[in-house]
């Protein structure tokens, strides 16, 4: 393991999911002949591991790169490179059929409940293919499991006939997390599970998502760009932008004394809906740069208020700034020297 | 009733308030021949100056609220089925097309939460921003352009010259709601409606449109309507605020009175589901509303928030309560507001 990913603060053993130098290209092709003229780096070397019962929430803005890192880590993208380990097996080079056995024990739930589900499939449906493609549990005995999971996500089995539409968004979502848990898995990656829902139902989701997690003891990565709900569900925080991890903490530490710039922009920048604590705000100028031309060196440097000429020449190595806090920045987390730094750097 | 909150500051001058909205009414064709009203009783003053925040979850009736003041709704489906909405005391419901035309952008702005639909694709931003401008102005070609320019450039887009000259496409999101801003700003109108105008953008570029709506406002003076879901947003940016539900007005406030005492159910509810950041404590769970927003076709009898309410008694089905105004010019729609003492905050 080289130093350029940020270390895994947990022993191998207690991991239930390791990453290891993630990247997920996307060639973008052009001229007569279709030629690969360059490469979005949607996910460039990213490391990260989950505990066992773990949720780890992931946040970042438009191009940081999160949702490909939920997709790819489940297969449902392939990897350019890296290692993807689940429960001890690495898992990024399966084929399809060896993969099989593993989808049932890693889900999904998407955002967006009213596109994930088939509207001409009433709800016995939608669950009981789930059911059926992992081989779980007889014909027979399947609508029972139905009604069980329905149950548990706090709908009525009265809806085991009712279409998608008839159901409003936040029962859809109850809808997608049931088919999710159907199949009975380890392992679940919430890509934006509440951000589609109104204020008022987003908290009805965020405690089912947690009393399901406690009850199955599931394990969890959790994407979102509302960092107060993910503050709110995980347990630790990864910060990416543009494709690269900026930051890994605990979640209080992250939100009480995060160690990167972004971070602490990012942080700032969240509304705030108590009157009475308005604080000094750090706006960030100009836009996030496109993933297809990223800025050299740290990729945040671009925007950061605190940028050297420095930045421009090497990607910061993830330094461990406190126990199980990892930051990527040269002006914040002093970087080893830099022969040492080349010496690591070496396969 | 339908005087709620507005004018008690009004009424010590003989001068017509900036933007005045009484006992609106919007209603749908949906079905055969089937009504809804969207919008239901609605009163509130927008001051010169001032921003007033309306926040509402979807079915709230925020948004055809504000479609309703720039006339704007769909065509045979839409309609507003009773109220006044008056600017500077002039009646806008009652007012020909051709007029209204003329203070959509003259007099009153608006903005979208997707620029994308509301800028021509085929059209540069320039060429978009001076045709804006000489609809309400006596400006030539060359001259409205120039306007253009430095409407980009007061948005805060750099190169504002080149910019000018590109197509909407060719903008990131943040870029082209500052573009949206400039159009809608570009004849200085004493209104800017802003519905959801940060929502589809990333936080850091929220906070980016926020602090530039901010800045234009002190250095133009109009009055903001903002339309949100987001709380933390009406926290920073409002003044007052009119918390809606399906599609009545049910607590109107000034922010700081809105924040630190709710008085209906609805109001503590809502920041009481939302976590906060930076309190984490060890896994407190998130209060809920609980069932869902009711359909304006199934409301339910008398107070429409009853069936979610923890403080709901048999009389709250009795009728449908007033939205009372009380002597501080707060106004609340609730039978009991007086007994209870609502919460802000989840306790743990």
């Amino acid at each position: 393991m080289t130093e350029t990913s940020f270390p895994t603060p947990v022993a191998p053993s207690d991991a239930l999911l390791d990453v290891r130098h993630l990247k997920k290209y996307f060639p973008i092709r052009g001229g007569v002949l279709s030629r690969v003229v360059t490469n979005v780096k949607a996910v460039d070397d990213v490391s990260f591991s989950i505990r066992r019962g773990e949720v780890v929430g992931l946040v970042g803005e438009s191009g940081s790169g999160k949702t490909t890192v939920g997709r790819t880590i489940l297969r449902l993208g392939e990897p350019t490179s890296g290692v993807i380990d689940f429960d001890g097996a690495d898992i990024s080079k399966l084929s399809k059929p060896a993969m099989r056995r593993y989808r049932k024990r890693m889900q999904i739930v998407f955002q967006d409940p009213y596109a994930s589900l088939n509207p001409r499939e009433k709800i016995r449906t939608v669950l009981g293919h789930a059911l059926a493609v992992h081989n779980i549990g007889t014909s027979a005995d399947r609508e029972d499991r139905i009604v069980a999971m329905l149950e548990q996500v706090g709908l009525s089995g009265d809806y085991l006939d009712r279409f998608p539409h008839e159901f409003s968004g936040g029962q859809r979502q109850r809808i997608g997390i049931a088919r999710a848990l159907a199949v009975e898995p380890d392992f679940i990656v919430a890509d934006e599970p509440v951000s589609a829902l109104d204020v008022s139902i987003q908290a009805q989701v965020v405690n089912l998502l947690e009393d399901l997690k406690d009850k199955f003891s599931l394990t969890m990565l959790f994407i979102a760009h509302d960092l107060a709900v993910v503050e709110h569900i995980s347990d630790r925080v990864i910060v990416m932008y543009l494709g690269r991890i900026m930051e890994i903490a605990p979640t209080r530490t992250l939100y009480h004394n995060p160690n990167h710039p972004y971070t602490k922009a990012l942080l700032s920048a969240v509304p705030n809906p108590d009157i009475t604590a308005r604080k000094d705000r750090i706006i960030l100028k100009g836009d996030i740069p496109s993933p297809i031309n990223p800025p050299s060196g740290c990729v945040f440097r671009t925007r950061c208020p605190m940028a050297i000429a420095d930045c421009a020449k090497v990607v910061p190595v993830p330094v461990e700034v406190s126990p199980g806090h990892f930051s990527a920045c040269i002006r914040t987390a002093p970087q080893p020297a830099y022969g040492q730094l080349a010496a690591q750097d070496m396969p | 009733m339908t005087d709620a909150f507005a004018s008690s500051s009004t009424a010590r001058t003989n001068e017509p308030p900036l933007l005045e909205v009484e006992d609106l009414q919007t209603s749908f064709i949906v079905g055969e021949g089937q009504d809804v009203r969207a919008v239901d009783g609605v009163s509130f003053v927008v001051k010169g100056g001032e921003t007033l925040a309306i926040v509402g979850e979807s079915g709230s009736g925020k948004s055809v609220t504000s479609l309703s003041i720039m006339r704007l709704l769909p065509k045979k489906i839409g309609r507003i089925s009773r109220g006044t909405i008056r600017l500077r005391g002039k009646d806008l419901v009652s007012l020909p097309e051709g007029e209204m035309r003329a203070i959509r952008g003259n007099d009153i702005g608006m903005i979208f939460q997707e620029p994308m639909t509301s800028l021509n694709p085929v059209h540069t931003i320039g060429t978009q921003i001076a045709e804006v401008v000489m609809q309400h102005e006596k400006l030539g070609k060359k001259a409205a352009h120039q306007r253009a320019i430095e409407m980009l450039e007061l948005v805060g887009i750099p190169e504002p010259v080149r910019r000018a000259s590109q197509y909407p496409h060719e903008m990131s999101g943040g870029m082209r709601q500052r573009a949206m801003i400039a159009m809608a700003l570009s004849c200085e109108p004493s209104v800017l409606i802003a519905d959801e105008p940060t929502t589809a953008l990333d936080v850091t570029i929220q906070a980016q449109i926020l602090d530039l709506m901010r800045n234009l406002q002190a250095k133009m003076g109009m009055a903001i309507v903002f339309i949100t879901h987001d709380l933390g947003v009406v926290a920073e940016m409002a003044d007052r605020v009119v918390v809606m539900y399906a599609g009545q007005v049910v607590e109107t406030g000034t922010v700081a009175e809105i924040f630190s005492k709710p008085l209906m159910p609805y109001t503590s509810g809502l920041m009481q589901s939302i976590p906060r950041m930076g309190e984490f404590e060890e896994k407190t769970r998130l209060q809920t509303i609980p069932g869902y927003v009711p359909l304006l076709t199934k409301l339910p009898g008398g107070c429409r928030f009853r069936t979610r309410c923890a403080f709901a008694e048999e009389r709250c089905a009795a009728a449908e309560p007033p939205l009372e105004v009380l002597d501080s010019g707060r106004s609340v729609r609730c039978v009991r507001w007086r007994e209870l003492d609502l919460k802000t905050k989840a306790t743990a």
